[in-house]
């Protein structure tokens, strides 16, 4: 017992020191940018401090010393947007101006990840110099498609002050996790294949639950989406009930829930919304219970194998013989449609008609960027994102260069603020994706859905190529 | 491969023994042996080129002076890779392996020599051979395609990594016929030297054991290495910074500028791995202090550790104490000098080690396999989170508290008054799971509960119970743990994470080690070695094993409640199956029912490779880390079921028959031809 | 398993309370879940199924559909009482679970897609020689499974004999780890995919209404067993292996190698998940790393609930847990107004595991197992 108190007090004690530290940390963190100020002639000193600074306490005491630096910098200082209230990075002469890819690179669903990578490693060596400060992208982190994975990453990306912006995540459920992080170190971050409404916006002027300042994304909403299939279900086969069927992942669970709530908005019957296992093969039970509803349409937005199945044996299932199949983009790859029972199915997904879509920073078209990307990986980039995050780097390294000036030193300062100012400011940008504009809640995507009907396992293009529905929200 | 001390202690002859038993052996070559490990390690070298870890671990250079020829990723890069470094390292250990052989009590030893560098060598030309024919086939299989003009592969498919990059990577860029002899040669010498190892004296031996691992660990731990030593120098240019307590780690903290800039960079490169002139100075370091160990103070320091364990426990209180506040200091002090990936590090190192202790009381101390222990991790993170965010389901009813404010802030103390009823759940979680698993056979036990962890999981998953738990979309906005005057506790600032880790952890050694001590961690342990005889002693061993399911689960949701607070959004995915196993891997390798050995397995484990979902020090290895899990799993379980850092009480257990039964019945149970396999007691 | 046996009259704790009460739930469920089942075939608008569907109808399962799930149930249980009688042989052989079956199912299946994708490269896989083809096809995956699984023996389980119980046990979930991330690492994460089968496997016989693949592989699992118990009944070495189960030490006076006998059990235990494995290619077209793993733990739990140890109970169990993990979504949780019932598959089986567990802890056909091992 003796011992117990002994350990006890121990900790008590301790926990007194972290208190008293703790109560002092405001007066600590005062004192410290105070003694910053007054050495504010010593420029360069302040300059560190500077971009290291996030307290709000710091703030004052910052753009103080950014009117400081405007008197030294003079002209060159009035050219470039923001107000420094989030620090600048400084990118010395001869080094590089840092931004990452933050993408799921590993495991299955690497397919979705390394195309984003690649896509934003292509952009960074089209776009070329920013003021004649070369751009790296680094080495590509990996979200694990994860919460913790995507934190864990955000740390890192937060641990570095040279990093001005990141491309990523692939999931919209590590972003969740690494969009607080990227948002209070002042970074931005651009997602090309999130979405999730909960980070933007509901699209009726309400911010998401998760939406965080920074937060961008060049995919579209899933809102989008599920009203796209649901119109089309609706309006053009003229079907009056469907079902739907998700896999347990978020990004197939928002998106047949968003059908569903479009579906029945304009009328129709949802008889059911179910979900399977990831790694369930027998679909039947799972399909009869689908079927007790008799719906004349079923929405299973999932990924393979699991899609492989539920397409495979819905033929099989009595009530679902003459019921339409629909897919969405997490099938619509090579793998998916080369199998044969996939013949038939209505895809929708992000319009991936780029053509000869041609981006306005890098003036790179999208045949020349797939030509390239075949010709660095030795194939097609197996998901439909690449165009998206290649859009996603052009726009952040435009804001870069709208938000840097080169000092007296010939050292690069980018303001964080700027960025910021420059991406909410984006309108009638030209990319592969089509025309780009950012609404409040860092919504930039084309927003425009294509439908496809497949018709050859055989011939994949071409059945990419035949939309039968377009969506294109005003 | 190594003996253990508490093998040692037991098998060692006594040095009076070694003497008598003069006029060893002499060995000539056992080629059938040589035969044998030949192709295992030809077999482990072709396995390990077409699991891709040499290319994929290329981009990590350990040595920047060495230059093997070429580097598939890293082209203008000179240095051994990782990616060499993973072949290479087999050669030398199935080299000493080869020459390990098994002696029994009243055997003479053999003596080395020449015949053991011959089979040495043996062993890594056949396994070189095995790369040869590997690289050969792929020759074989190369050819120009017609229309892009690029090389393919027909065996390819299925293969993912039967490519180009492994071409290049094993032929040097220099084709087949390079291979050919490079190969044995290379591996054949290296594996020359894991036997030469044995030849010499045991000082020496273990000066250049220590001087290599060191250079290898210091290059491989660069980042952190750097990470703190800059910290340091930045803490001695400024003592200012360490009043900063709870704020941010990299505020105020420039990159440059640090007393000991000059130091890193006189071992590290720019582009990463060891200068030549580093390596050097690392490595004389680290055999001097080896020598200095072995010779200097000769085995007063290891006299003294046995002196303090052989001591009553009454009397080991004061250095105990001692021991611990010098240890709670250091970890205290720690996060100062680090910086944020790396305090990060130690956040989710911390969570493991609190599951890991939890699991430790059930599966080292109670002999309970439990396989569905994440559910109570589950159990921790969503009571957490659905009485902590505005964020959670919408059908709960009103009286079930928020502690949130209504402009979605968190409440002061909030988490605590969370956590009281984090851990009223998972005790009650703990006894409903137990009460139907605990008079289960012990195998059907680890099953049911893995069905048990499972359930919850899939529960929280359900559409059924979305409007509670989120379903898919899980928990979002999880406020951060707010201590008033402490601090706030969140996962923008991992080192308030690692600190609050740090007492939870702190607790659970306390409670541990007292249970361990205690009428009821007594209990446990007798349940573990003969149930039947345990209660026959009296014991209510229903009670005591609902006990230890109630002990564990605590333990488990403090973690959860971390976790939660920490990421912020919660989804059912963290709490795979996998998540249990990797648990139980840690606590298995570092020692089951010893919490030293608990906290050695997270650190080694979790820190270095990484968790089911966080990155460890080797971030390169994510790939790999479940396999290597795997590997390990088995390999202690051959080798060493007693862990990193045993148990004495349950080494004895484990061994019980190498102490029961006479050399001879035993070398009849072994099988003979794979004694190596079963007995470790080879001479160190 | 002493909770079986209460000695009459003995004190009851809470813990007892609590079990009675378990079943009693789990059972009563059941029973309700059952009842409003039959009564919304009935009458879909009765007042219980408005209460647990939100006040409107239940839908009604036509007799196709609930054939159909019949039907899936089966094959699906073929396949995991296949798979179970290699984790019921070495049960009752060496009395541990080897969780790493499941991996040696796994390596078949993959074999079979190595296989039939080289075989469709050649043309002969949907050709008029598909027959002799996939009885090659067959017979390669079993010697490959049969293969992994003695290795198996010989690496990781051999050294251990004699060990505490445990101790084997997490090795096998070291090796089942190790082979599922091997194969990852060797052949990519992604799913694989078996080549189109020929047109006739994938037609549904009329009348019966079966698909003539789900037929085959009841008809092969049945053959399979058939052979398997004429091998353990009636061959000497069958005998072997059941003395060897029976006592090892006493079957080693006999005169029979006990070590031999043992690599026989995991040779013929590998044999059947190598078979099961082709059959489940066959039938969904496609195999992934992880394919192994939950159906092996269901198998497992078949040959629980069958009886561990008795062959017979292990396809009966493998063919009831595989039709009420098909029919209980929708017979038992669907009815009680449980959204998305699919989701909760899983949770059915190990449900089921507990509730067998605990009411009969023997299997519903009785252990075979040493004395030693029931302990």
């Amino acid at each position: 017992m003796k011992k117990f108190l002994t350990i006890l007090a121990m900790f008590a004690s301790l926990a007194l020191i972290a208190a008293a530290c703790g109560s002092t940390l405001d007066e600590a963190a005062e004192t410290a940018t105070d003694a910053a100020g007054d050495a504010a002639d010593a420029v360069d000193e302040a300059m560190e401090d500077d971009e290291a600074m996030e307290d709000d306490e710091a703030m004052e005491d910052d753009e103080a010393m950014e009117d400081d630096e405007a008197m030294e910098d003079g002209d060159a200082m009035a050219e470039h947007l923001g107000d420094g209230s989030l620090g600048t990075v400084i990118v010395e002469d001869g080094a590089e101006v840092q931004i990452r890819s933050l993408n799921a690179i590993s495991g299955d669903v690497a397919f979705l990840g390394l195309p984003n990578q690649r896509g934003v490693e292509q952009a960074v060596v089209d776009y070329g110099d920013i003021k004649g400060f070369s751009v790296t992208s680094g080495e590509g982190l990996d979200d694990l498609c994860s919460a913790d994975g995507g934190q864990a990453a955000a740390q890192q990306i937060v641990a570095d002050e040279q990093i001005v912006g990141i491309i990523g995540t692939s999931c919209s459920g590590a972003a969740t996790a690494a969009a607080p992080l990227i948002s209070d170190a002042g970074m931005v971050m651009i997602s090309g294949s999130n979405t999730s409404p909960a980070l933007t916006s509901d699209q009726q002027g309400n911010a998401g639950p998760d939406w965080r300042v920074g937060y961008y994304r060049t995919a579209h909403n899933d809102l989008f989406q599920g009203a796209a299939m649901a119109e089309f279900v609706f309006n053009e086969l003229g079907l009056t009930s469907a079902a739907a069927i998700h896999d347990g992942d978020p990004y197939t669970n928002g998106l047949a829930d968003a059908f569903a709530n479009a579906f029945s908005e304009l009328g129709g019957e949802v008889t059911s919304v179910t979900g399977v296992a990831k790694e369930d093969t027998d679909m039947v039970p799972v399909l009869t219970e689908v079927a007790a509803g008799s719906p004349q349409a079923l929405f299973f937005p999932i990924f393979q194998p699991a899609g492989d199945f539920v397409a495979d044996q819905a033929g099989g299932v009595a009530g679902l013989e003459d019921t339409v199949l629909l897919a969405a983009d997490g099938l619509l790859n090579d793998g998916f449609m080369g199998l044969e029972q996939s013949v038939g199915i209505h895809f929708s997904g992000p319009d991936t008609r780029f053509g000869t879509n041609t981006n306005q920073s890098t003036g790179v078209s999208a045949e020349d960027f797939l030509a390239t990307y075949e010709a660095n990986n030795g194939s097609a980039p197996e998901a439909p994102f690449w165009g998206h995050s290649y859009d996603a780097t052009a726009l952040l390294l435009d804001a870069i260069d709208a938000a840097s000036w080169v000092d007296g030193d010939g050292n690069l300062n980018i303001d964080r603020q700027g960025v910021r100012d420059h991406l909410n400011s984006v309108r009638g940008y030209e990319g592969l994706i089509g025309t780009i504009n950012c609404d409040d809640f860092g919504d930039c995507g084309s927003q425009k859905i294509t439908i496809i009907e497949h018709l050859d396992a055989a011939d994949i293009p071409a059945s990419q190529a035949n939309v039968v529905f377009e969506y294109a929200p005003q | 491969m190594s003996t253990t001390t508490t093998d040692n202690d037991v098998f060692e002859p006594s040095p009076a023994e070694s003497a008598m038993a003069a006029a060893p052996v002499q060995s000539s070559v056992d080629w059938n042996k040589v035969a044998r490990f030949g192709g295992i390690l030809a077999l482990a070298l072709v396995f390990i080129s077409l699991s891709g870890m040499p290319v994929g671990l290329d981009k990590r250079t350990i040595l920047y002076w060495i230059n093997p020829g070429v580097y598939v990723n890293n082209p203008d890069g000179v240095g051994l890779t990782l990616g060499y470094l993973s072949l290479l390292i087999w050669p030398i250990l199935l080299g000493w392996a080869v020459g390990n052989e098994v002696v029994l009590e009243g055997m003479q030893a053999t003596k080395r020599g020449f015949s053991d560098l011959l089979a040495g060598f043996g062993v890594g030309a056949l396994g070189g051979l095995g790369v040869f024919a590997l690289t050969f086939l792929m020759g074989l299989d190369r050819e120009m395609d017609p229309d892009s003009g690029a090389l393919v592969y027909g065996v390819r498919d299925p293969l993912v990594n039967w490519n180009e990059n492994l071409y290049v990577l094993l032929t040097f860029n220099r084709g087949w016929g390079f291979a050919l002899w490079v190969w044995p040669l290379l591996a054949g010498v290296l594996a020359l030297i894991g036997a030469g190892l044995r030849l010499l004296p045991d000082g020496i031996r273990k000066a250049v054991l220590a001087a290599v691992t060191a250079i290898v660990s210091v290059s491989i731990f660069q980042f952190l290495i750097d990470d703190v030593i800059e910290g340091v120098g930045e803490t001695i240019n400024d003592p200012g910074r360490l009043s900063n307590f709870f704020g941010d780690p990299d505020d105020g903290r420039p990159r440059v500028d640090s007393v000991f800039d000059g130091l890193i960079e006189f071992v590290y490169a720019q582009t990463g791995g060891l200068r030549l002139q580093g390596m050097i100075l690392i490595g004389v370091v680290a055999a001097a202090l080896s020598l200095a160990g072995s010779y200097v103070t000769r085995g007063r320091f290891k006299a003294s550790r046995k002196a303090y364990f052989d001591k009553p426990l009454a009397q080991r209180t004061m250095s105990t104490s001692v021991l611990m506040f010098v240890t709670a200091l250091a970890l205290i002090i720690l996060p100062f000098f680090t910086g944020k990936i790396a305090n990060e590090l130690f956040a989710n190192v911390g969570i493991f080690l609190l599951l890991a202790l939890g699991l430790n009381i059930v599966v080292g101390l109670a002999g309970i396999l439990d396989l569905g222990y994440v559910a109570f991790f589950a159990v921790g993170g969503y009571t957490t989170a659905v009485l902590t965010s505005a964020g959670r389901g919408d059908e709960w009813p009103s009286w079930v508290p928020l502690f949130v404010t209504d402009d979605g802030e968190a409440v002061v103390g909030g988490w605590l008054i969370a956590l009281v009823f984090v851990v009223i759940f998972a005790a009650i979680t703990g006894l409903l799971i137990g009460a139907p698993v605990i008079r289960m056979r012990g195998d059907y036990l680890a099953i049911v509960t893995l069905g048990f962890g499972e359930i919850i999981r899939l529960l929280f998953l359900s559409d059924w119970l979305s409007g509670y738990f989120g379903g898919a979309q899980g928990i979002t906005n999880i406020e951060s743990a707010d201590f008033g005057p402490l601090g706030t506790v969140s996962g923008i600032n991992p080192r308030s994470v690692f600190y609050l880790v740090l007492f939870f952890s702190a607790i659970a050694i306390y409670v541990s080690w007292r249970l361990e001590r205690s009428r009821l961690g007594r209990a446990w342990m007798a349940i573990r070695e003969d149930e039947s005889v345990a209660e026959a002693m009296g014991i209510n061993t229903v009670n005591m094993k609902l006990m230890a399911f109630v002990v564990g689960a605590v333990l488990a949701s403090f973690s959860g409640a971390i976790f939660s607070a920490k990421v912020g959004s919660i989804f059912p995915t963290s709490f795979l199956i996998l998540v249990s196993i990797i648990i139980l891997v840690v606590v298995i390798v570092g020692g089951m029912g010893n919490i030293m050995g608990v906290i050695v397995g997270s650190l080694v484990l979790i820190g270095v490779l990484g968790g089911p979902k966080q990155p460890g020090l080797l971030q390169e290895f994510s790939e790999y880390k479940l396999l290597i899990y795997g590997a390990l799993l088995i390999w202690m379980m051959l080798k060493r079921p007693e862990g990193l850092v045993p148990n004495a009480r349950r080494s004895r257990e484990l061994h019980q028959d190498e102490f029961l039964q006479d050399a001879w019945l035993k070398g009849e149970v072994d099988t003979g031809d794979d004694g190596d396999v079963a007995v470790e007691v080879a001479p160190a | 398993m002493t909770a079986a046996v209460k000695v009459k009259g003995a004190r009851r704790t809470g813990v007892d309370w609590f079990l009675l009460f378990l079943r009693v739930l789990l059972i009563g469920l059941i029973a309700i879940g059952l009842l409003a089942f039959i009564a919304q075939q009935i009458d879909p608008n009765n007042w219980f199924a408005r209460l647990t569907h939100d006040g409107e109808a239940a839908s009604r399962l036509s007799w196709p559909q609930f054939r159909g799930l019949i039907v899936t149930g089966l094959s699906q249980g073929a396949m995991y009482g296949l798979i179970a009688l290699g984790y019921s042989m070495v049960y009752g052989v060496l009395g541990f679970i080897n969780f790493a079956h499941g991996e040696v199912f796994m390596v078949g299946a993959f074999t079979g897609f190595i296989m039939s994708n080289k075989f469709d490269e050649a043309g002969w896989w949907d050709g008029p020689i598909f027959i002799p083809v996939i009885l090659i096809t067959i017979l390669v995956s079993t010697l490959v499974a049969t293969a992994t699984a003695v290795i198996m023996e010989r690496v990781a389980y051999r050294p251990l004999r004699g060990s505490p119980r445990l101790i084997p046990l997490i090795t096998s979930i070291g090796v089942s780890f190790f082979i599922q991330n091997a194969v990852i690492l060797l052949f990519g994460p992604g799913a694989k995919g078996y080549p189109p089968n020929p047109d006739w496997l994938e037609e549904t016989i009329p009348v019966v209404g079966i698909e003539v693949k789900k037929l085959l592989v009841i008809v092969v699992a049945a053959i399979s067993m058939a052979g398997l118990w004429y091998f353990v009944e009636r061959t000497k070495t069958g005998k072997a292996m059941r003395a060897v189960a029976e006592d090892k030490e006493i079957a080693s006076l006999m005169g029979i190698d006990v070590n031999k006998t043992i690599v026989t059990t995991f040779a013929v235990g590998g044999a059947m998940a190598g078979i099961a494995g082709i059959l489940w290619g066959i039938l969904f077209k496609s195999v992934i790393a992880t394919t192994g793993f939950l159906p092996g733990i269901k198998a497992f739990t078949a040959a629980v609930v069958g009886g561990v140890g008795n062959l017979g109970g292990a396809m009966a169990g493998g063919v009831s847990l595989g039709s009420a993990e098909a029919l209980a979504p929708l017979m038992l949780l669907e009815p009680l107004g449980v959204e998305g019932p699919s989701q909760l598959r899983d949770a059915v089986v190990f449900t089921l595991l507990i509730l067998v567990l605990l009411v009969k802890p023997t299997g519903l056909f009785g252990e075979r197992l040493s004395s030693e091992d029931r302990a």
